[in-house]
């Protein structure tokens, strides 16, 4: 059984007069105990609307929500409000994008760390504040008393994100949503970054959903990756295969256009033609056929399913996937 | 002679103070001496973090700040000391392409009047008739329709906006383009496309190309000549090649391993060195070498004290450090931060079960009672055959080079391994 199995996630925005528009189209994934799990994809596939959906920070309103979500169990959609309330931070908590903006600006860190204490842990007062600088000292903040008393715009943006991490694990969760947490930041504080989440994963058992568009963040940290385009799963896979043997004709352009600090120099990129605007509905067939080199009338029959055609655990959503390389290079551009 | 030559560039932004009387209570040191050569038809790229000073030098060079001192040199004539009339003259041709394709276009003006706009300042084209036609070819160059020229800004994706920024920057026909982050505003598929457009656009054309992005892979990709830069100055310079087969100063070689690669394999070979903090505030720059304060090899003399110059160390790279040849030849030992490995240690590294090989997992899983998953059977039987691989050297060639990487994966992660292997063993002999 695992911590989290989602399960059919569709989430829609508008309704009631207004033209629907789905962001997520049947999701499904699990995440183990301290295993990683990547959702990658480009913007406007659908990744980031999981996560809040998973954490509950969608809006009520003008936003439907479908498919069942289980964490340890429990559904997350039919819960009571108050129940997601006390889940929500202590067993499962979130990194977001931007810390700058995921912080208030006007409450000085220490204040917005000891809440949550307060809240889930029931600390109070100088115990609080103890164990506060104990976090940040534990993401590696240096002089963590003094840090406590700044406000976020006193700090860098790899402070801000460490204090970010600090807030995120102060319950210990047995679950941690990562929403594109190193985008906003340098690639040396990156890979600092990256390194802790590394610990935390490897020495606290924490789960961890890795929510990103960097394949190279990917490649290093994830157990299992999904790869998602218009909000639908369209390749998953354990890293290794997904890397080796990329078969949606979409993951494998991705992995074709992205250069490669140790490609020998001169290769010209392969990009994938036009942009995420060029798509159909899925209903119509596969929403990627409008930019696919292997495209044929075959894809536009029905959503295609999700099949097995090369490996064992290695699922994809083609009718024509790219089941060897040198078959793709045959095919025109 | 090249086409651009940047020598002694400093750009320094007064922090005043006060009300009445404005005191200057210090500097921003955002580009402090900093020389470089781009040669015709070549591309020069500057890489650096945020804060570094690339994007100021890169407006320096089209004067869109004030140089506080130095030259910048093209084609014989110094920009710097041009009256401002002359200097707009000059600017056709030197070019810039910005960041963010939206918001360096105005949304209120169509296409062809953001594109007009520049030839009617430089006197381009007799009527606009004429102007239309150029135009016209300069959008198909770029992989526009030409029925763009009515539409404004917001009906275009960005990957579209971009090339539109491109495309003004054609149109006067430049010397030098300036292409300041020209693709990270963009996801990684359209990213492609923009960057194969700027080589095609410089093999037809002849373009010179100035590149500052912060990512080091795009500017490997598409630079001849890279220039690293912190703090405001340049730390390495050398032919793109050259750098990545042995990049020399620490800061480069930091900035290389964090850089991740979309690759298991390769992640699963690769060290990163972690920097401790961040980059110090250029209003006030640390003494000596400006990286001491982060350097893994800082030493206690000199590095703190004296400022090291860009000298060559053969084959045309150039590098700010003091101790360059004793690092490459592993006499100084590093004092501070951490070498990690780029991959997760606990990563699952579970290999693809092939059809042909699904039968043999199955028969695994009858042998090895214990194993209750079939996966778990499928690494134990990959662990195994990495033990065997090297003596053996039969292992079968789709599993050959996961094996290998486990072989020596084993050898540094350590106790989970071995007691994976131990495991391993153990299930071997249950069968």
């Amino acid at each position: 059984m695992s911590l989290l199995t989602v399960d059919e996630l569709t989430i829609t925005f508008g309704g009631h007069g207004r033209k629907e528009s789905r962001a997520v189209d049947g999701v499904s994934f699990e995440v183990d105990q301290g295993q990683v799990v990547g959702l990658v994809g480009e913007s406007g596939c659908g990744k980031s609307v999981t996560s809040l959906a998973l954490m509950g920070l969608l809006p009520h309103k003008g936003v439907k929500i479908g498919g069942r979500a289980a964490f340890d169990g429990t559904d997350l959609f039919t819960m009571s409000p108050s129940a997601r309330r006390d889940l929500r931070g202590s067993q499962m908590a979130m990194i977001f994008q931007d810390p700058l903006s995921s912080l208030n600006p006007v409450v000085p860190v220490g204040v917005q760390v000891t809440e949550i204490l307060e809240r889930h842990r029931g600390m109070k007062g100088e115990a609080a504040r103890k164990e506060a600088a104990h976090l940040l000292d534990r993401v590696g903040i240096p002089d963590p008393t003094r840090r406590l008393k700044e406000y976020p715009h006193q700090m860098s943006g790899g402070m801000r994100q460490r204090a970010l991490i600090a807030m995120a694990v102060a319950c210990a969760p047995s679950m941690l949503i990562a929403d594109e947490p190193t985008t906003a930041l340098d690639v040396t504080i990156q890979a600092q970054i990256l390194e802790l989440l590394k610990e935390l994963v490897d020495q606290e058992g924490t789960a961890l959903l890795m929510i990103t568009h960097d394949l190279g963040v990917v490649a290093g940290l994830c157990d299992q990756v999904n790869v998602l385009y218009a909000g639908k799963v369209v390749e998953s896979a354990g890293r290794r295969e997904l890397f080796t043997h990329p078969t949606h004709p979409y993951a494998h352009g991705l992995l074709g256009s992205i250069p490669r600090l140790d490609a020998p120099r001169g290769e010209a990129l392969k990009p994938i033609r036009g942009s995420i605007n060029d798509r159909i509905a899925w209903a119509d067939g596969c929403a990627f056929a409008p930019r696919c080199d292997r495209y044929e009338l075959g894809c536009l029959t029905g959503t295609p399913p999700l099949t097995e055609p090369r490996a064992t655990g290695h699922q994809v959503r083609c009718v024509h996937p790219v089941l060897d390389d040198a078959k793709a290079e045959e095919v025109p551009a | 002679m090249s086409l651009l030559e940047l020598d002694g560039v400093k750009v320094h932004f007064p922090i005043k103070k006060g009300v009445l009387f404005d005191r200057t209570v210090g500097h921003v040191y955002a580009v402090d001496g900093i020389s470089l050569k781009v040669e015709a038809g070549q591309t020069y790229g500057l890489v650096g973090e945020s804060g570094c000073g690339k994007t100021t030098l890169g407006r320096s060079v089209l004067r869109l700040v004030d140089i506080t001192e130095g030259s910048v040199v093209l084609d014989g004539t110094d920009l710097a000391k041009l009256p401002s009339e002359e200097m707009r003259r000059f600017r056709r041709r030197l070019q810039m392409v910005f960041q963010d394709p939206l918001g360096s276009l105005n949304p209120r003006q169509n296409i062809e009047s953001i594109l007009s706009e520049g030839m009617v300042a430089h006197g381009i084209g007799k009527d606009q008739e004429e102007r239309r036609e150029k135009i016209k070819s300069i959008l198909d160059k770029v992989g526009l329709p030409s029925n763009a020229l009515a539409r404004y800004p917001h009906e275009f994706s960005g990957g579209q906006r971009q090339r539109i920024g491109i495309a003004r920057a054609l149109v006067l026909e430049p010397d030098v383009i300036i292409c300041d982050e020209p693709v990270s505003a963009l996801d990684v598929s359209v990213q492609a496309q923009v960057i194969n457009l700027l080589e095609e656009l410089q093999e037809e054309l002849g373009l010179t190309y100035l590149v500052i992005a912060h990512d080091l892979a795009v500017v490997r990709h598409i630079s001849d000549t890279i220039g690293v830069m912190y703090l405001g100055s340049l730390v390495e310079e050398a032919p793109s090649d050259a750098l990545y087969a042995e990049p020399k100063h620490p800061y480069t070689k930091a900035l290389m391993s964090a850089v991740p690669v979309p690759d298991p394999e390769v992640e699963d070979r690769r060290e990163r060195i972690l920097l401790i903090g961040d980059l110090p505030s250029p209003a006030n720059p640390p003494s000596g070498c400006r990286f001491h304060t982060r350097c893994p090899w800082a030493q206690a003399e000199r590095c703190g004290t004296e400022r090291p110059e860009l000298r060559d160390v053969g084959g045309g790279h150039r590098v700010a450090c003091h101790y360059t040849e004793e690092i490459a030849a592993g006499t100084l030992k590093r004092t501070t931060g951490e070498v990690v490995p780029a991959t997760r240690e606990g990563v699952e590294d579970v290999p693809p079960t092939l059809p042909e090989q699904a039968e043999k997992a199955e028969a695994a899983v009858g042998k090895a009672e214990q194993a209750a998953k079939a996966v778990r059977a499928d690494e134990v039987r990959a662990t195994d055959e990495a033990e065997k691989s090297p003596d053996a050297g039969t292992t079968e060639k789709a599993t050959a080079g996961t094996a290998k990487t486990d072989t020596e994966k084993a050898d540094h992660v350590g106790k989970a391994d071995v007691e994976k292997a131990d495991k391993a063993e153990k299930a071997d002999e249950a069968g």
